[in-house]
């Protein structure tokens, strides 16, 4: 299999506050890789700097090939990224429809993928004129998720999409990933919740510090309860 | 595109009419203070006619403001450079204007106004290449460089046009008033006031129902979202600066015909008005921006004929009223 994302000794910089210090591990295609850590690792810090929302400081991105860390952001999602922040960034003051049409960027929505995104997520499809202001947080999570997925991309990254909702959400977002996967999708997931890594990760990444501590399979750290004591401070399980 | 007539809809937040009442509630409270009839219509419509004109050079100031946090207080030059350029065109035709017909004195106005709004662009393309592109997200230093492309621009057009005030008369045709009873209503008023309006409705057919403006209004909102879905929105910014900057010129020569006369400190002045109306208005919003324009106008045309001594600050204590009301506008868009 080969590799669709690879960083090697990226280093980053927020003015004076050196944020990552040399992050290596690779994304394979077709696969999900989970990044974990503790809170302030510095993992929603790689996603913004593989995005380019922060430039790195030293290192490496290649996409497929390509080195993507001196390109502009824009440049960087048109190579086939589709990103979910942390913060879901719906644009509330836009409908449901005007956040998915502006997602579709190559031309107009394509009716069929569309019925394919309300398969997974059908309160858009009841909510479709209305403003994204005004959905639940669940429901932003997944206009959220939808808008990255509004047309085909090569990589998702997506940054701890079952923070702060409700566990029946939380369920209903794995499923809805799970079946992204299915789909064929490489992944890049962000996640505390145990439950969710443990499902959908196939590889992992773990951080500390803005360093990649350990890289290994997904289910050789959710089997291993001292690594994960030892990588995480508390076991995987403790999440659940 | 799929569309979902059955679609249920969420309960909407209920609309935030209060501001729109505003002006509403400003004017007729107006009336018994005013007591005649005559006058108070009378400075009812030069508020409709001066509003919409600040609201036409302030409206690309809010969206760039809005879009890219760029604060740019040489906003006034593409208004005197509108006026100085109208000139080009409208001297030398002077003759025609003279002349009491509607369509003749269109000629002449049109290709000004064409022109004046294609200067005021180019200008805004130099100034965002030159003075802006180096600055981005560094306030002072925004405030610096267009403050100091404000000052060449003006002793550009000193040097250029010299520095007396030129005269500019009114076409015929827009001359005089409507006469109802004993109540006057400036022609050149109601047009401006009328040419406002439309270009307040196609500003927002063009935010709400295009991509472009969905763009526009979601890089308000958040442009690192709309980087990252892809948009090089540095160039949208520039197109919106463009534009702006034209929309700023066309006010230019409205202002010049409305008190038939261009001089280069004009964008200066105004620019002090323009930056009132932003701030009420909400930063980026354009709703806001309209009645931002039409508030500042009405407390200068009442309060003057009320008040006369208060002109000088009313509208500072207008815009220390709304803040102290809503801090952050009368629609706040951004989260700045």
């Amino acid at each position: 299999m080969s590799d669709l994302l690879t960083l090697s000794g990226v280093h980053t910089h927020i003015g004076r506050y050196h944020i990552l210090h040399g992050v290596d591990f690779v994304v394979p295609a077709g696969q999900t890789t989970m990044l974990l850590g503790r809170n302030g690792a510095g993992k929603t810090s790689t996603l913004r700097t593989i995005m380019g929302l922060w430039q790195a400081s030293a290192g490496e991105i290649s996409l497929a090939g390509e080195h993507i860390e001196h390109l502009a952001t824009p440049d960087i999602a048109r190579r086939g990224i589709g990103y979910v922040p942390e913060s879901m960034a719906v644009f509330s003051d836009l409908s449901v429809k005007e956040n998915l049409v502006l997602a579709a960027r190559d031309g107009p929505l394509d009716d069929k993928r569309l019925d394919w995104i309300f398969g997974f997520f059908p309160a858009l499809r009841r909510f479709w004129l209305s403003r994204a202001g005004s959905l639940s947080g669940g429901q932003k999570q997944m206009l959220s998720i939808a808008r990255a997925i509004a047309e085909p991309r090569k990589l998702l990254l997506i940054d701890e999409p079952t923070k702060g909702l409700a566990p029946a959400i939380v369920m209903a977002l794995i499923e809805c990933l799970a079946e992204i996967k299915r789909g064929g999708a490489t992944i890049l997931l962000v996640e505390q919740n145990f439950h969710a890594a443990r499902q959908l990760g196939d590889t992992v990444a773990v951080m500390d510090n803005g360093r990649i501590v350990h890289r290994g399979a997904m289910s050789a750290l959710a089997a291993d309860v001292a690594l994960q004591e030892r990588l995480l401070g508390l076991s995987l399980e403790a999440h659940q | 595109m799929t569309e979902l007539a059955a679609s249920e809809r969420l309960p909407e937040p209920k609309r935030d009419i209060l501001p729109l009442l505003l002006p509403v509630i400003l004017a007729l409270l107006m009336l018994p203070l005013i007591g005649s009839p005559s006058s108070w219509i009378t400075l009812t419509v030069a508020s409709l006619a001066m509003g919409m004109m600040i609201f036409i050079m302030a409206s690309g100031l809010t969206l760039v403001f809005g879009l890219m946090d760029v604060l740019n207080f040489g906003h006034g030059a593409f208004i005197s450079v509108g006026a100085y350029v109208a000139t080009l065109v409208l001297l030398p035709l002077a003759a025609t204007g003279q002349v009491d017909s509607l369509w003749l004195n269109l000629a002449a106005l049109v290709p000004a106004i064409l022109l004046s709004m294609a200067a005021s662009a180019a200008l805004g393309l130099l100034v965002e290449r030159v003075l802006i592109l180096p600055v981005y997200g560094l306030h002072l230093k925004q405030i610096l460089m267009t403050m100091g492309g404000l000052i060449v621009t003006e002793q550009a057009l000193y040097a250029l046009w010299g520095p007396q005030i030129i005269p500019l008369p009114l076409p015929a045709s827009l001359r005089g008033s409507f006469i109802f009873g004993d109540v006057a209503i400036s022609k050149y008023r109601v047009a401006a006031a009328l040419l406002g309006l439309v270009i307040f409705i196609a500003i927002q057919l063009i935010l709400n129902r295009t991509k472009l403006g969905l763009l526009i209004r979601a890089g308000v909102e958040n442009r690192e979202m709309v980087e990252a879905l892809g948009y090089r929105i540095r160039r949208l910014f520039l197109g919106v600066f463009m534009a702006g900057s034209a929309l700023a010129g066309l006010g230019g020569i409205m202002w010049a015909l409305y008190r038939e006369q261009v001089h280069a400190s004009m964008g200066s002045d105004l620019t002090v008005l323009v930056f009132i109306v932003v701030i009420i208005g909400g930063l980026g919003s354009i709703g806001g921006c309209f009645i931002g324009a039409l508030l500042v106008a009405m407390v200068a045309n009442y309060g003057g004929f009320l008040v006369p001594k208060l002109a000088l600050v009313s509208n500072i204590l207008l815009m220390v009223a709304i803040l102290m009301w809503r801090p952050r506008g009368l629609y706040a868009v951004t989260s700045r």
